[in-house]
């Protein structure tokens, strides 16, 4: 208890609450706002479990980058409102059971090593205590030392889907004037001047 | 119970609250000179006077526009998104000063040390484009949103160059603290070759070509000339500040001018050895770090401030050409070098 314990109700609740808005907002630009105000109170849950490296990529990676792409694709889109909100109704039972499905998961996850003593054990390996090791260091051994291989794995799988995508986006237009930046420089004045002698009262 | 209360919470909070004060008076009055050596060096350049008649040489003209901007009407546009219109000055204002809560301006002198300070000022300046996007939305007008799109597309493409050079950086410190960062630069190349520590051990040195790259990134993250196309008069009128004024313009100038301070605190801290001294000699290592940081800090802001008066404002495909296809793969390839450099002669720590 003490300090601890109000900012883990604050942050938890407050990224309740937004999440909530998330989905009741009717304006969908501010929806994506309070998707940042629940991602930056998810980092202060990160910070108090001690976690400052996640905290931090968690801001840098999702609130600075994806959620500004959200923001820019939802102002840019001219959403009818009311037609998307039409359905809300009748789509409710399926989100509802997505969202038992993840609850019954992570209570199986989380709370497996209660039901199960034997499994407890088996799972992630000893982590080093914080004041040990911090835990950029730990991620950077368990990422780039432990299980180099399935990280570059993973590395090349989304480098295939980056190509992937920008193959099947890429098209090729004629009568596109571009800039070419290496020919303009190389450009001198032998190859675009040309010096005339113009003879009075005759002309070029 | 109420001892120990106090003990613990009371004056440790007490103590922060006062150390954050004192920071933000003296950030904001040097962010007020800033300001105005701002105009003095721009009208220099262009054979004018600047600001010269609030008080002797104008000093006092930041603190006169002050009062100007708080004492006008705020117009809100009938057609704004009210909240997040007057939601977004205070949003770019209190990340760009929040971020000063890690920065070391002397060794210890920092409110916050924590041990991911460079991911901390990483995090809190690449959150600075939401109030730019915010006020170009909430405006409900054409070019406030225009400014804004653009500005989203160009603060997140400088934040990857910028990114990489923290990342070329931390290699070679192998730490993410800002304390360590400065303190790894007392011994560098100059240590090497056998002088004694001095300027040459810095950063700059070494990794010439990020410091280059961090500079010009750095003038694109806030949205400074020659790369203010969110803000580009000649297209956009004032682009995401056109409906605003009063109060809430002070707070969106305010913040732009505290992102640009914390700009220059950083490049002092990656690249140019923080509170250290730039030769060890008696006289000069005798003067307080503060002195040294602040200093180091004007002279990154002279740059920023020429840069402004004579080089002609960039075309956004230029801009975006800069970032994606000139500054990223350079960056990506200097990290690439560091880390085999290091490596193979083992110089990293």
């Amino acid at each position: 208890m003490g300090l601890q314990a109000v900012f883990f109700y604050l942050f938890a609740f407050v990224a309740v609450a937004s999440a909530f808005m998330v989905i009741s907002a009717r304006n969908p630009v501010h929806s994506v706002l309070f998707l940042i105000l629940t991602f930056f109170n998810s980092a202060g849950l990160f910070l108090l479990t001690g976690a400052e490296f996640l905290a931090m990529i968690l801001l840098v990676v999702y609130v600075g980058a994806v959620a500004v792409l959200f923001l820019f694709v939802v102002m840019m889109l001219d959403v009818d409102f009311t037609q998307l909100r039409s359905g809300v109704l009748e789509y409710a039972p399926i989100g509802a059971l997505v969202g038992l499905i993840l609850a019954a998961e992570l209570i199986i996850v989380l709370g497996g090593a209660t039901f199960a003593p034997e499994i407890a054990g088996s799972g992630a390996m000893a982590i080093p205590p914080l004041t040990e090791r911090q835990n950029t260091q730990a991620l950077g051994d368990v990422l780039y030392t432990d299980f180099i291989y399935f990280f570059q794995i993973a590395g090349l799988i989304l480098l295939v889907a980056m190509i992937g995508a920008i193959v099947l986006t890429l098209r090729q237009r004629d009568n596109v004037k571009r800039q070419d930046i290496a020919a303009q420089v190389a450009r001198g004045p032998a190859n675009s001047i040309e010096v005339v002698k113009v003879k009075p009262g005759q002309g070029v | 119970m109420m001892d120990g209360f106090f003990a613990t919470y009371a004056w440790p909070a007490l103590i922060i609250l006062g150390q954050s004060l004192l920071l933000l008076v003296a950030l904001l009055v040097f962010i007020a000179y800033v300001l105005y050596a701002d105009r003095k060096i721009w009208a220099a350049v262009q054979m004018r006077r600047g600001p010269n008649v609030v008080g002797p040489w104008g000093l006092l003209q930041s603190f006169a526009d002050l009062l100007k901007f708080v004492l006008k009407e705020p117009v809100i546009p009938s057609g704004a998104n009210k909240g997040i219109f007057l939601l977004a000055p205070l949003v770019s204002v209190t990340l760009a000063l929040a971020a000063w809560a890690v920065i070391p301006i002397n060794e210890n002198w920092a409110i916050a040390s924590i041990n991911v300070g460079i991911l901390y000022v990483f995090a809190i300046s690449s959150l600075e484009v939401y109030g730019v996007i915010m006020g170009g939305w909430a405006s409900n007008s054409k070019y406030p949103f225009l400014g804004a799109l653009r500005s989203a597309a160009q603060m997140v493409s400088y934040e990857v160059s910028i990114g990489f050079v923290i990342v070329t950086v931390l290699l070679c410190v192998g730490s993410l603290s800002l304390t360590d960062i400065v303190l790894s630069q007392r011994d560098g190349l100059g240590t090497m070759v056998g002088l004694p520590n001095s300027f040459l051990d810095w950063h700059w040195l070494a990794l010439f070509p990020m410091f280059i790259i961090f500079f010009i990134s750095a003038l694109a993250e806030t949205n400074r000339p020659p790369f203010d196309l969110p803000e580009a008069e000649s297209e956009l009128v004032a682009g995401f500040m056109v409906e605003y004024g009063s109060t809430p313009y002070m707070m969106f100038m305010l913040g732009e001018y505290a992102a640009i301070v914390l700009m220059c605190a950083l490049t002092t801290i990656l690249f140019l050895g923080g509170w250290l001294p730039p030769v060890d000699f008696w006289l000069i290592s005798w003067v307080p770090g503060v002195v040294w940081f602040v200093l180091k800090m004007c002279m990154v802001f002279f740059m920023f401030a020429m840069v402004k008066a004579f080089v002609p404002r960039y075309r956004y495909d230029q801009l975006m050409r800069l970032g994606w296809k000139v500054f990223l793969p350079i960056s990506l390839a200097m990290v690439v070098i560091t880390a085999f450099v290091l490596k193979l002669t083992g110089w990293s720590a």
